[in-house]
């Protein structure tokens, strides 16, 4: 166990280690003491944005309400996205109807259409939530849809003959089936909706501040070590939503799924 | 249609959309108690057949003349719901025809008994072995008592000691349960130990070439293996085999 661990935790250490020394050196040396803000050294960012209660609490409050953000996002995506999976999994025309916009969806810049977006939602949450449901909706329609069509065959005739009705070859057989391939693409869909609440936060400055806005705000008065900290939580929130997913994922299929099948 | 009979092929032939011919002019009979193994070439339309068997893929010229709705299919895969236990498997179809919940437990539990799987029916498919698994594929078809059973290479992918066992375990399961069967395999001895006729396949578009009769009585040991006559009957299928490539 100890030697898997030093495996594992190991090379990522030494290697964060390596990216400590070169911002140090950096900052200290390269840098001259008027131009330091652009890379403030590390323990500058970790004492400035984690152990100052007002800013640590001001990061923890717009990390938070980023997280509900891209929360809702993911789960509106996953509402529609596998509802759109089923519909076009009922029929080969229906599926080629709807893919192609499924992929204008996916391929249209989101800021391209964040300006739709405001007359349509405002300039709060709401709007923010559908920045999120766009970006973060493709991969769960194309998982979906995958995992649905991928049947055996020869399961499909049994429940053929059997009678089996659309209903019951939907619950019983495809959607069962799919659950793993829902999740590989809830997990990219969450790192996804976690951008998308950001970049919501950067245009639409009505209610809760949220990450994005922090981010701007830092920028604007140039508290780089500030902007750092809150990097630090984009990043972690990415990463929990990400994991968290990828746990539901495993706990749900771990009885019976066969990587690689 | 005679006493007894389960199906019937009558110059039954299938040709694809894509104008590929699979079969031609298949005519035969099969009655209840009797057990019908189809050998032939790799490619020949054995699948094709037994899909016209089932009613999947009809026929396209001829007939095929089914007496029984009830059809039992076993495929080469054991073709599990893997989220599904042992138990949840072999209930499936007692669950899709609309069975009462204590019927389905009641029809399940004596196939499971009857496979010899008691004992595994909370594991997942993932937690047993190739073998078991066709058996529990077995216990599946069995729970709606088929009077007719379609086998499509079922036990191809197993090793040889797995195999001869599923093979005697298959052979108690006909003698005691009388249904007929249509059975494709690769192996002329399994052919030949499980059945009462052969058919031997031409390649494609297949053609029956030989018809021979096993005419050994049921049960059978699997010493009857070592047989003389099992090893003339089976250089006879070899035979008919080798010539359908000249």
């Amino acid at each position: 166990m100890s030697r898997r661990l030093a495996r594992v935790v190991l090379p990522p250490l030494v290697a964060l280690g390596l990216f400590v020394g070169l911002a140090y050196l950096v900052s200290y040396v390269f840098l001259s003491p008027s131009r330091r803000f652009l890379l403030p050294p590390p323990h500058d960012v970790v004492a400035h944005s984690f152990f100052r209660g007002a800013n640590l609490h001001e990061q923890l409050n717009a990390t938070w309400d980023t997280a509900k953000v891209s929360i809702a996002g993911i789960v509106i995506a996953f509402v529609i996205g596998a509802t759109i999976a089923i519909v076009m999994s009922q029929a080969k025309w229906i599926e080629r109807a709807l893919y192609p916009y499924a992929v204008i969806v996916q391929v249209t810049p989101i800021l391209a259409i964040v300006p739709l977006i405001a007359l349509w939602f405002g300039y709060n949450f709401t709007a923010r939530v559908v920045v999120c449901v766009l970006i973060s909706i493709f991969p769960i329609i194309t998982n979906t849809l995958f995992g649905l069509l991928r049947v055996d065959p020869n399961l499909h005739d049994l429940f053929t003959l059997h009678r089996a009705s659309r209903f019951e070859r939907l619950v019983k057989l495809q959607l069962p089936h799919a659950i793993p391939d829902i999740f590989v693409g809830l997990r990219i869909a969450a790192g996804l909706s976690v951008i998308g609440a950001i970049v919501g936060e950067f245009f639409f400055r009505q209610g809760t501040p949220g990450l994005g806005r922090l981010l701007d705000q830092y920028r604007a008065f140039l508290e780089t070590d500030l902007l750092m900290g809150a990097l630090f939580w984009a990043c972690f929130l990415g990463i929990v939503s990400f994991a968290a997913v990828g746990f539901v994922g495993r706990r749900l299929t771990r009885n019976w799924y066969e990587e690689g099948r | 249609m005679t006493a007894g009979e389960v199906i019937a092929f009558r110059s039954a032939g299938k040709v694809f959309p894509d104008g590929t011919e699979a079969v031609r002019d298949i005519s035969f009979e099969l009655r209840a108690g009797e057990f019908l193994s189809i050998v032939g070439p790799s490619g020949c339309g054995k699948s094709t057949l037994l899909r016209m068997a089932s009613g999947l893929g009809p026929a396209t010229s001829g007939e095929v003349a089914r007496k029984v709705e009830n059809i039992g299919s076993v495929f080469q895969d054991a073709t599990l719901l893997p989220w599904r236990t042992v138990r949840q498997n072999v209930e499936l179809l007692a669950e899709l025809e609309g069975a009462a919940p204590t019927e389905r437990a009641r029809l399940a539990t004596e196939a499971i008994r009857l496979v010899g799987l008691d004992g595994f029916e909370s594991h997942h498919p993932k937690a047993l072995s190739g073998g078991m698994r066709m058996r529990t594929s077995v216990a599946r078809a069995l729970t709606m008592k088929p009077p007719l059973f379609l086998l499509d290479e079922p036990f191809g992918a197993l090793d040889e000691i797995t195999r001869g066992t599923l093979n005697e375990e298959l052979m108690r399961l006909f003698v005691s349960e009388r249904f007929a069967a249509i059975f494709i395999t690769h192996s002329i001895a399994e052919a030949v130990y499980l059945s009462s006729r052969v058919l031997v396949l031409s390649p494609r578009p297949g053609r029956i070439v030989a018809e021979i009769e096993i005419p050994f009585a049921y049960p059978r040991s699997p010493e009857l293996r070592f047989d003389p006559e099992f090893a003339r009957l089976s250089s006879e299928v070899s035979h008919a085999l080798r010539e359908t490539y000249a």
